[in-house]
């Protein structure tokens, strides 16, 4: 039985100890966007936020997420407009979109470190997560637009 | 001539075996009915609270396999290099637990190791450091422990083969290296570093896993907080051989022990990890001061701190090497797939919950032990930074890959020499692990 806190809301969970988080959201919470890829870390499809960082939740035990937070793409935004995904719709960054929800929680993370990150920067961070149909160059160019309008949101609340 | 002596001789052996009766025999203690609650002030329990947090007794007392055990109820299994033992029950249940114990015959436990039937303790019990706590702690914590729940409850037989299972021997290794006594205040220091070794040396018992032991199983005396294996972790140098590249300042230390991360050496995992999350998080933070006061001077950091601030520059520029950039190094693109989602850095200074590898600790140890652990267990949202987790790489890498990765980190992330056997150690580190964190069966 493990508790904790997913977009926001309390949730229960009572499956084995060893049982993957990304098992427990599509298989019991009915939370789909989060996408199985590997299995293994090494793709990024799974990643979602815990405690706002960016976690692959394929080999992340649900028992050692008791009292965290956790966020996936369902939760980014209630209406689905956070600026990275924004940016993403903007860009028309999908091809076939298997990635994506990844791709964008792993760039919110990367965009929390580097409000302004390089072309070198975004390799760095975005390196382990894998887009079979090549779209990093779209994927860049998003994240720095996504940038710019969080620095802009930024300045008008500050 | 010879008889005599051989007569000589064996009256002497007489003498002294006659003498190590007298100094290993302990009469028992008669029982008491179990006190009762209204006897013991309210702040005396909270005051014993502080105490039996400070010495850690539930991580000991409490059971930890076969699904758990209620707290303090005793049957956790240590697994010594004589055979596995099990904890007693502290509850005061008076046929299992010490229910029927007078204070006069806690006290005796905690400053002699001598149990109330007059039996000598293993000193898998820390006695040797308990006898250093004030007779008011020690009655403090009898309250505390007093007015806990009462649980009916037998540990298993402890698995010690002849003749260690002896108790009377026990008396023989306290002639060697048992000095009772309680802590005098060194006068050369102030208060608060007497404070700080007070908790340290005596209740908080840090020595009983950060100094190395001798064959006997005693602390080597030569050779205090010179870092030791416990339970398939290394327990790191607390002195000044601790070989992470910034000092652990008092600041260091107190963000550590008070929270389980340091900025600048990473978070508490494996069995640290409830030091601080459970309990040095509950108690006055004058005390944990006190301790992170004291281990500064342990481990010379007033000498070492001039050195930090190129040591963190080197650190931050050794993070960039392959994640800025492109790069060809195979053992690199393997290192930026599975880490570097998390453990990126390229800003002036590391930031909490992107733990920066060039600073980590585990990569400075003489051995990839606890980097092969975290790797393998990953860490709950409980330990080290409270609400962050890492996932848990024990199906995701094989000991090729985990060598490979440590022998990458070694190699780009320190300025020490590279690690030996690496993925003999990562598959022996594997084999101590009996619970499989993650199901991959997928």
């Amino acid at each position: 039985m493990v508790k904790f806190k997913l977009n926001g809301r309390d949730v229960t969970v009572d499956v084995p100890d060893d049982t993957p988080l990304l098992w427990a959201l599509r298989d019991d919470l009915d939370l789909t966007g989060t996408k199985f890829g590997c299995g293994v870390g090494q793709c990024g499809a799974c990643t979602v936020l815990v405690g706002g960082r960016a976690t692959r939740s394929c080999i992340t035990p649900l028992s050692s997420l008791e009292g965290a937070d956790v966020t996936t793409i369902e939760g980014l935004d209630p209406n689905g407009k956070h600026a990275v995904q924004e940016a993403w719709k903007d860009i028309q960054v999908p091809q076939c979109g298997y990635c994506q929800s990844g791709q964008i929680m792993q760039a919110v993370s990367l965009l929390k470190d580097y409000p302004d990150p390089t072309d070198e920067e975004i390799d760095g961070v975005m390196g382990g997560s894998l887009c079979r149909c090549m779209t990093y160059v779209r994927i860049r160019k998003a994240i720095k637009k996504a940038a710019a309008a969080l620095r802009k949101e930024e300045a008008s609340h500050g | 001539m010879i008889k005599r002596l051989l007569a000589g001789a064996a009256a002497i052996g007489a003498i002294g075996g006659l003498g190590f009766l007298y100094y290993a025999w302990y009469p028992p203690i008669e029982p008491v009915e179990p006190p009762d609650r209204g006897s013991f002030s309210a702040e005396q329990i909270e005051r014993g609270r502080i105490v039996a947090a400070e010495g850690y007794c539930a991580e000991c007392h409490t059971r930890t396999d076969n699904g758990g055990g209620p707290e303090l109820a005793g049957d956790y299994k240590m697994d010594t290099p004589f055979g596995a033992i099990y904890s007693s029950n502290i509850t005061p249940d008076p046929e299992t637990g010490i229910g029927n114990w007078s204070e006069e015959a806690f006290q005796r436990a905690m400053h002699l190791g001598v149990s109330r039937k007059g039996v000598h303790l293993i000193p898998a019990f820390p006695f040797d450091h308990f006898t250093k706590m004030t007779d008011q702690d020690v009655s403090d914590l009898y309250a505390y422990l007093m007015t806990r729940p009462a649980v009916h409850m037998t540990r298993r037989p402890n698995e010690l083969p002849f003749p260690l299972s002896l108790r009377m021997l026990q008396a023989g290794w306290k002639l060697l290296y048992f000095t009772p006594g309680v802590y005098k205040p060194d006068p050369r220091h102030d208060a608060l570093w007497n404070r700080g070794a007070y908790l340290s040396e005596g209740n908080a018992h840090c020595g009983a896993c950060h100094t190395p032991r001798d064959f006997m199983g005693a602390e080597k005396k030569s050779a205090p907080y010179d870092g030791a294996v416990v339970d398939n972790w290394i327990a790191p140098p607390l002195n000044e051989h601790n070989p992470t590249p910034t000092t652990w300042t008092e600041d260091e230390l107190f963000q550590y022990l008070r929270f389980g991360v340091a900025p600048l050496h990473g978070p508490a995992g494996g069995p640290m990890s409830p030091v601080p999350h459970r309990f040095l998080s509950t108690v006055p933070e004058e005390d944990v001061h006190a301790i992170a006061h004291y281990f500064a001077d342990v481990d010379h950091a007033a000498e070492r701190e001039k050195h930090d601030k190129a040591a963190l520059a080197r650190a931050m520029e050794q993070s960039r090497i392959d994640l800025v950039g492109p790069t060809v190094d195979p053992d690199a693109k393997l290192y930026q797939g599975a880490c570097a989602a998390c453990h990126y850095n390229a800003a002036p200074s590391p930031v909490l919950g992107r733990p920066d590898l060039a600073l980590n600790n585990a990569l400075w140890l003489d051995e990839p032990t606890n980097l092969y652990q975290v790797i393998l267990h990953g860490l709950t949202a409980e330990e080290g930074q409270t609400g962050v987790a890492m996932p848990s790489f024990y199906n995701a890498l094989s000991d090729q890959d985990m060598a490979r990765i440590a022998a990458y980190l070694r190699r780009t992330r320190t300025t020490l020499p590279p690690w030996t056997d690496l993925e003999k150690k990562a598959a022996a580190v594997r084999k101590t692990i009996t619970t499989i964190p993650v199901n991959s069966s997928h």
